[in-house]
C-alpha cells in the first residue's frame, strides 16, 4: 500500500519535471517517526553510540521526524537483525550494527546475512586492547605472552563479552599466534568484564577502550597493545603520562592479529538510492558535531568513515575473514 | 568528615529551584512509569535520557534518577491493588499487599509499602555516604563463584515458602528453570529451544510471565468468582496514613534486616529482585506471625519494599564506583553518563565532585520529595477500588497489553501474555505456587550462567564454590535456610525427648 503510493507520487514528480533529462530529485524525507534498531542490550557499546547519536539529533534538530532507539537484543542480536529484514521497502527504519551482524548467523545459524540489507554508511571502527590487572607484573605485551607460555595450557583465563563473538575470535587468533590455550569465559557485558579483571577473577582481557578507559585511569588496569595496524590517534595523556597513542601494535610485539569492530549502519532491504542519501547526509551532519567528535575521543575510536561502494566492499571482505576465523575456531552452528 | 562537606555542597547544588523542579517532575513520571506494568524503569529512562541531553549532567542525572525512585515506588502500587507487579522486584510485594487490599485495607498496605520503600532507601544512602570506598573494593571481591553463591542462596531461603506441598513448589520452581533455559545460551553462544521460531529467540521475558501469571490469571479468577473487587471498603482518607505509621515501628527488626540485605544484595550486584524475595523468605521464617505471612500480613510487605528500595538505591554505588550497573535502569542510567562525558570508575568520585555528591544529595531529597507525593495520593489510589469490576476490568486488560507491548515493542508478547494468564489461572487452581516459578524465571539463567562460568574458570572443580571464605559462608548459609524447617523439627524434638 505504502509502497504503491510512493510509485505513484514518483510519477508525479516525473511528469512535473517531465522535460529535464536527469530523473527526479526531490529528496527524500521521512514522513514519520524513525525507528533506530539496536541488535543489542541497554547500556552495550553499540546502545551507548545509538542513543548519542539520538541525542545529538535532538539537540541540533537535524531530523524533522523524531528517532526513536528500540533494543532487540535476543538472540545474540538476531532479533534486530530478522526484524529488519523483514521490514523490506520501509525507509523509516534503521540499525546499527556490530560485529554480531557477522558472527550470529554463523554461530547461531539463523536466516540472516548482511546482504539481506542495505548498507548506509560505517560511523567509526571499535579499537580492541589487551589488558591486564595493574597488579600484575607484565609491562608489554611480550612479557604477558611469554607468561602465557610458561603457565600450563588452559590456566589462564581469559575474559570477554558474549560467546562465539568478537571476543572469543580475538582470543582464538591469540592463541593460536602464541601456540597456547585460555580458558575464555564469556560475560553478558563489556563493563562487568573489565571489572571482573579488576577483581582479578580473570587473568586477561580484550576490551574496547570505551569499556575499559575508567579503570584504567583509576590504575587498576593496564593496557598491553592494540589489535590494530597502527596505534591508535588520540595523544592526550590518560594516565602516568601516557596516552592512547602510547599504546603499541599488537604485531610490534609478535601478536600477528589485527581486529576491529564494525560500527555502521544499515537500513530494511529495497531502499531507494534516495532515501540512502538521506541518511548519509544526515550522518555526515552529526559526524561535525562536537559532541560526535567528543564520544569518539573518549572511546578512542577509529573515525574511518564510509559509504556506499567502498563501505559495502568493506562490509563483504570482513564478512568472508568472520567466515574464514569462524570457521577456523570451530564455531560455526551445525547446520551451516 | 571530608564526606560530609562534599554532601552539603551537594545539597546546595540540589536544592536549586530548577533542581527541585526536575525532582517534581521526575518522580511523577516514574511513578506513571512504576505503574505501568511493563514499561519499567529501564524503558522509561531510556526514552527520556535525550531529553536531558540539553541540561548539565547533575541536573540530568537528578532528573533521571527521580524517575528511577518514582519507579521503585509506583511498582508497589499495582502489585497492591491488582496483584500485578509493575516491576519484578514488586512481585514479593503482591504476596500480602493483595490479600490486605482484599480484606479492605488498601490504604495500609500501600502506606506500609511507600514508607518502607523509603526506609530502605534512606538507609542505603547513608551507607552510600559514609562508607562509598570501601564498599566498592568490597563488590571487586564477586566473582562467578561468589554471585552462583548469591543466587543459591535467594533459590534456597525461598524453598519452603508456600503452604503446598513441596513437590509442587518443586515442579514450580522446574517449569521456571525451564522457561528460563530458552533462548540464547550465553555461555556457548548457541540458540536453545527455540524451534527455529523468531520471537523465541529472546526467551521469555520475565515481565510478560508475570504480567500474564498475576494479572490476567487474577482478572480470571475474579470473573470465576462473581465479577466483583474485594476491598471495596478501604478507608478512603489520609487519617489512615497515620494509623499505619503507629504500627510500623513495631517491625523495626524486619525493617533492619531487610535493609541490610537489600544493600547487601545491591552491591553485590544482585540486584533488587533477588533482595525483595530473599527478605520475604527470610521474614516468613524468623517473624513472630510468620506463619499468617500470605493472608495479608503488614509485615509481608514491609520486608520486599523495604530490601528492594534498599538493594536499587544501593546498586547506584557500583554503577558510579566501577561502571558495573547493578539493575537494568542503572544500566541505562550509566550509559547517560558516558554520553554526558563523564566516566564512572574510580576516578569519578575524585574528578567530578560535584556531580557524585549532587547526585548523592538528591538521593535523599528524591526519596522525601517521592514520599510525601505517593502518600498524600494513597487515598486516590485506594479508591480505584470503589470502581466497578465491571468497568476496571477491561482498563486492566488493556494495561497489561500496553505493558507487554511494551516490553519489545511486540504483538506476539500480547499473545503470550495471554497465554500465560491462561496457565496462571490453571496453576492457581490446582495449588500451584506461582512464586517459585516467577523467582526461577528472574533468576534461573543468571544463575545457570555464573554456575557454568565458575565451573569453567575452576577447570570443572566444584571446589570452586568452597574456595574462599567469602564464597563458602554465603553457600552454607545457603544450606542451612534450605534445611532449616528440618533443623528446626530436629532441634525441638531433641528438646522434647531431653525434657520426657
Amino acid at each position: 500500500m505504502r509502497r504503491s503510493t510512493h510509485l505513484a507520487l514518483g510519477a508525479i514528480a516525473a511528469l512535473c519535471t517531465g522535460g529535464v533529462a536527469a530523473p527526479a530529485t526531490a529528496a527524500w524525507e521521512p514522513v514519520r517517526p524513525v525507528e533506530f534498531i539496536v541488535p543489542a542490550g541497554t547500556g552495550g557499546g553499540a546502545d551507548q553510540m545509538a542513543r548519542t547519536i539520538q541525542g545529538i539529533v535532538t539537540k541540533h534538530s537535524l531530523m524533522k521526524q523524531p528517532l526513536v532507539v528500540i533494543n532487540k537484543s535476543g538472540g545474540a542480536g538476531g532479533e534486530g537483525f530478522l526484524d529488519v529484514k523483514g521490514s523490506g521497502g520501509n525507509p523509516h527504519k534503521i540499525i546499527i550494527t556490530l560485529s554480531n551482524l557477522f558472527t550470529t548467523p554463523l554461530a547461531t545459524g539463523i536466516p540472516f546475512s548482511w546482504k539481506d540489507l542495505t548498507p548506509v554508511a560505517m560511523l567509526a571502527l571499535d579499537e580492541f586492547v589487551l589488558w591486564v590487572n595493574a597488579d600484575k607484573p607484565y609491562k608489554t605485551a611480550k612479557e604477558y605472552i611469554d607468561a602465557v607460555k610458561a603457565a600450563p595450557a588452559g590456566s589462564i583465563k581469559m575474559g570477554g563479552t558474549g560467546s562465539k563473538q568478537e571476543d572469543q575470535i580475538i582470543t582464538v587468533a591469540v592463541e593460536k599466534a602464541v601456540g597456547t590455550k585460555f580458558t575464555y569465559i564469556p560475560y553478558k557485558g563489556g563493563g562487568e568484564v573489565a571489572v571482573q579483571l579488576v577483581g582479578n577473577h580473570v587473568d586477561s582481557t580484550v576490551n574496547n577502550p570505551i569499556e575499559a578507559v575508567a579503570q584504567w585511569r583509576g590504575g587498576k588496569l593496564r593496557p598491553l597493545c592494540v589489535f590494530d595496524a597502527k596505534p591508535m590517534a588520540y595523544d592526550e595523556p590518560i594516565a602516568d603520562g601516557k596516552a592512547w597513542k602510547d599504546v603499541p601494535t599488537c604485531k610490534s610485539a609478535g601478536l600477528d592479529m589485527e581486529y576491529l569492530m564494525l560500527r555502521g549502519i544499515f537500513m530494511a532491504p529495497r531502499a531507494t538510492k534516495d532515501q540512502v542519501e538521506y541518511y548519509v547526509e544526515l550522518f555526515k551532519k552529526i559526524r561535525a558535531t562536537p559532541e560526535w567528535q567528543e564520544f569518539m575521543k573518549s572511546g578512542a575510536f577509529n573515525t574511518t568513515f564510509l559509504t556506499g561502494a567502498e563501505y559495502a566492499k568493506w562490509v563483504e571482505a570482513e564478512d568472508k575473514r568472520h567466515q574464514a576465523l569462524m570457521k577456523e575456531a570451530g564455531f560455526l552452528a551445525p547446520s551451516n | 568528615m571530608e564526606q560530609l562537606v562534599n554532601l552539603f555542597h551537594g545539597f546546595a547544588v540540589a536544592l536549586q529551584p530548577y533542581n527541585i523542579m526536575l525532582m517534581v517532575i521526575g518522580i511523577v513520571l516514574g511513578v506513571i512509569i512504576g505503574v505501568l506494568p511493563g514499561l519499567g524503569g529501564a524503558n522509561g529512562v531510556a526514552i527520556l535520557l535525550p531529553l536531558t541531553f540539553s541540561m548539565s549532567p547533575t541536573s540530568a542525572i537528578i532528573m533521571l534518577s527521580c524517575i528511577y525512585w518514582g519507579a521503585l515506588f509506583g511498582g508497589a502500587i499495582t502489585s497492591i491493588l491488582f496483584n500485578i507487579p509493575g516491576e519484578p522486584w514488586s512481585v514479593a510485594t503482591t504476596f500480602d499487599g493483595y490479600p490486605m487490599a482484599q480484606q479492605g485495607k488498601a490504604g495500609e498496605a500501600l502506606t506500609a509499602a511507600f514508607t518502607s520503600s523509603f526506609v530502605g532507601a534512606l538507609f542505603a544512602v547513608v551507607m552510600i555516604t559514609l562508607v562509598a570506598p570501601l564498599v566498592a573494593s568490597f563488590a571487586l571481591q564477586f566473582g562467578p563463584a561468589e554471585k552462583f553463591a548469591v543466587y543459591f542462596l535467594a533459590f534456597c531461603s525461598f524453598v519452603g515458602l508456600s503452604k503446598e506441598p513441596p513437590f509442587k513448589t518443586i515442579a514450580a520452581m522446574m517449569i521456571g528453570f525451564a522457561l528460563a533455559a530458552v533462548g540464547l545460551d550465553s555461555i556457548t553462544g548457541q540458540l536453545r529451544l527455540t524451534f527455529g521460531v523468531t520471537h523465541l529467540l529472546n526467551g521469555f521475558d520475565f515481565l510478560i510471565a508475570v504480567i500474564g501469571l498475576f494479572g490476567i490469571g487474577e482478572i480470571l479468577l475474579t470473573m470465576e468468582e462473581g465479577l466483583a473487587f474485594r476491598g471495596g471498603t478501604a478507608k478512603i482518607n489520609l487519617r489512615v496514613v497515620l494509623q499505619t505509621w503507629k504500627e510500623l515501628p513495631a517491625y523495626w527488626m524486619t525493617s533492619l534486616r531487610s535493609c541490610f540485605i537489600g544493600c547487601w544484595m545491591g552491591i553485590t550486584p544482585a540486584g533488587a529482585t533477588p533482595a525483595s524475595f530473599m527478605s520475604y523468605g527470610i521474614a516468613k521464617r524468623v517473624a513472630k506471625k510468620g506463619s499468617n505471612f500470605g493472608k495479608g500480613e503488614i509485615e509481608g510487605v514491609v520486608a520486599p519494599e523495604t530490601a528492594a528500595h534498599a538493594a536499587g538505591t544501593a546498586a547506584l554505588l557500583p554503577m558510579l564506583s566501577l561502571g558495573v550497573p547493578g539493575s537494568p535502569t542503572a544500566a541505562v542510567l550509566l550509559g547517560g553518563l558516558l554520553i554526558w562525558g563523564l566516566q564512572p570508575g574510580p576516578m569519578l568520585f575524585v574528578e567530578q565532585k560535584e556531580f557524585v555528591w549532587g547526585l548523592i544529595a538528591s538521593m535523599y531529597l528524591g526519596n522525601i520529595v517521592g514520599l510525601l507525593v505517593v502518600l498524600t495520593c494513597v487515598p486516590i489510589f485506594a479508591a480505584i477500588l470503589r470502581v466497578p469490576f465491571s468497568i476496571i476490568a477491561p482498563l486492566i486488560l488493556v494495561l497489561c497489553a500496553i505493558g507487554a507491548y511494551s516490553v519489545h515493542s511486540s504483538t506476539f508478547d500480547v499473545m503470550l501474555m495471554l497465554v500465560f494468564g491462561v496457565i496462571g489461572y490453571l496453576l492457581k487452581k490446582c495449588n500451584y505456587p506461582l512464586a517459585p516459578l516467577v523467582l526461577a524465571i528472574v533468576l534461573g539463567d543468571k544463575a545457570e550462567e555464573a554456575f557454568r562460568q565458575s565451573l569453567l574458570g575452576s577447570q570443572g572443580s566444584f571446589g570452586v564454590f568452597l574456595s574462599n571464605p567469602l564464597v563458602s559462608t554465603i553457600m552454607i548459609l545457603g544450606l542451612i535456610a534450605l534445611f532449616w524447617s528440618v533443623i528446626q523439627e530436629g532441634y525441638s524434638r531433641l528438646r522434647s525427648a531431653a525434657t520426657a
